[in-house]
């Protein structure tokens, strides 16, 4: 049993390294997406630079919005991001306190932020906010289901624990999880469900800012939308870090291992820039069924490979 | 507290999102805004963003000359922006009504509205029918550096 400050150590850690890593990303896929389109793009500051900003500004709070949920909202997805963080860096620094169950626990943690931007859209007292909490409560019925299907080929592979380190230590026992049938197709699935779960193009539908003109986070302004974009920054990096401890051999912090680690993050995350910026916004009809009809059977074909013994 | 502020006051200066907001205006200047984004100007490395909310914004970007329908409107947006914010009045109608200076429906040139509302308001002028994209960095840029 580890003591209290050793904990507290490790949230700290969770959530400062989360927040520098996540900005950093932050700036990765501005200037990546300015990149593709021939620009300069902004500096390595920009993201920081944006926050204190933010942080400096007033806040102005709607007549008509509910306001203890309103600002209550942004803290609710902060916290579940950052609670998500330290568990996966606690794994990742010493997989001894890796306890059973934990997956789920992570995953748990994940919704937090898409529930916050649903209170936070359906308290603001605006039809925009309105519009856009609605259609994110439908993009979380669609992706949650395929999320955590495509993630049954790796805890079957891993003789069916739910513990993030034996996942991590069945990986380097018998291979990535990755590299199998049934995990690849999972791997996929759970792809798509990123995209979804980060809210870029094209499952952005719930901010539609030259649509819904941000949508859910519309009526923020001040430190709570400071909030919200650091809550955006670090799930540009814990959703990938998720990925790469379930699906691709988990975070190693020493010797080639790093190094390999951070490749793995960069190879994500250029994914995720490159399908932002390649693909247009969906409607929020097309996003359900390309969730129910074609991932979830993807899915579905998943968990079938590896009952049927295709998972290493 | 004064690093603090200095703090918020480098970050205001480097990242100004902008809210563009159209009182009545022929459409030139709204052509010229958009062209800032574009790759020869790329204004994002400036840091500058276009808002879609009034409350995510620190500059309002007013072109047109200010109508009697929008003049109540503008003043509301004003008032809705997080403060502290610029208002940067866009071409010729913005800065003085311009061509349309004795017209019926001119409700009085953007500084006059907003100072009606807020006296204290930071308004920069960029006059010009359009004005140069050039001309409109120039002036964001300059308001920054007297912040």
């Amino acid at each position: 049993m580890n003591s209290l400050g050793y904990w507290i150590s490790i949230m700290l850690l969770g959530f400062f390294g989360t927040a520098v890593l996540g900005l950093f990303f932050k700036w990765v896929d501005r200037f990546l997406t300015a990149r593709i389109q021939w620009r300069k793009g902004p500096p390595l500051y920009q993201p920081l630079a944006d926050l204190l900003k933010l942080l400096g500004k007033e806040t102005v709070v709607s007549e008509r919005a509910s306001l203890g949920l309103f600002l209550l909202a942004p803290v609710v997805g902060f916290i579940g991001t950052a609670v998500a963080a330290a568990i996966l860096w606690a794994v990742a620094i010493d997989p001894t306190v890796s306890f059973t169950g934990d997956l789920i626990v992570v995953v748990y943690f994940l919704v937090f932020p898409s529930l916050a931007l649903i209170l936070a859209g359906s308290s603001s007292g605006s039809v925009h906010g309105g519009l856009g909490a609605s259609r994110e409560m439908k993009m979380v019925i669609g992706y949650e289901l395929p999320f955590i299907l495509g993630m049954v080929p790796v805890i079957l592979g891993a003789n069916g624990t739910f513990q993030l380190s034996a996942i991590v230590t069945t990986q380097s026992a018998e291979g990535v999880m990755l590299l199998s049938g049934g995990g690849f197709l999972g791997f996929l699935c759970v792809l798509a469900a990123m995209q979804a779960k980060l809210a870029v193009v094209p499952f952005d539908q719930a901010e539609a800012e030259t649509e819904l003109m941000g949508g859910v986070i519309m009526e923020y302004s001040g430190p709570p939308l400071a909030l919200i974009h650091l809550t955006r920054a670090m799930l540009l990096f814990v959703l990938p870090m998720f990925v790469i401890t379930v699906f691709w051999g988990g975070i190693q912090l020493s010797g080639w291992g790093l190094l390999s680690t951070i490749l793995k993050f960069l190879v994500l995350l250029v994914v995720i820039v490159l399908m932002r910026n390649t693909n247009p916004r969906l409607r929020i009809d097309q996003v359900l069924s390309f969730f129910w009809f074609i991932v979830t059977p993807v899915a579905l074909i998943a968990c079938v490979l590896s009952v049927a013994g295709y998972y290493v | 507290m004064a690093v603090l502020d200095k703090l918020k006051l480098w970050g205001l200066k480097k990242s100004p999102w902008v809210y563009h907001v159209n009182t009545g205006a022929c459409n030139n200047c709204d052509i010229e805004v958009v062209e800032l984004l574009t790759p020869r100007f790329d204004v994002e490395r400036l840091g500058i963003v276009l808002a879609g909310s009034p409350r995510h914004a620190d500059a309002l970007m007013v072109s047109g000359i200010c109508t009697a329908q929008a003049r109540a409107r503008l003043q509301e947006v004003y008032e809705q922006t997080a403060k502290p914010c610029l208002v940067v009045a866009l071409g010729a109608c913005a800065c003085t009504g311009g061509i349309f200076h004795n017209a019926w429906h001119f409700a009085g040139p953007v500084d006059e509205v907003i100072h009606e509302v807020d006296p204290d308001a930071n308004i920069i002028y960029v006059p010009g029918c359009p004005p140069k994209p050039e001309a409109m960095i120039a002036g964001v840029a300059k308001a920054l550096a007297e912040l």
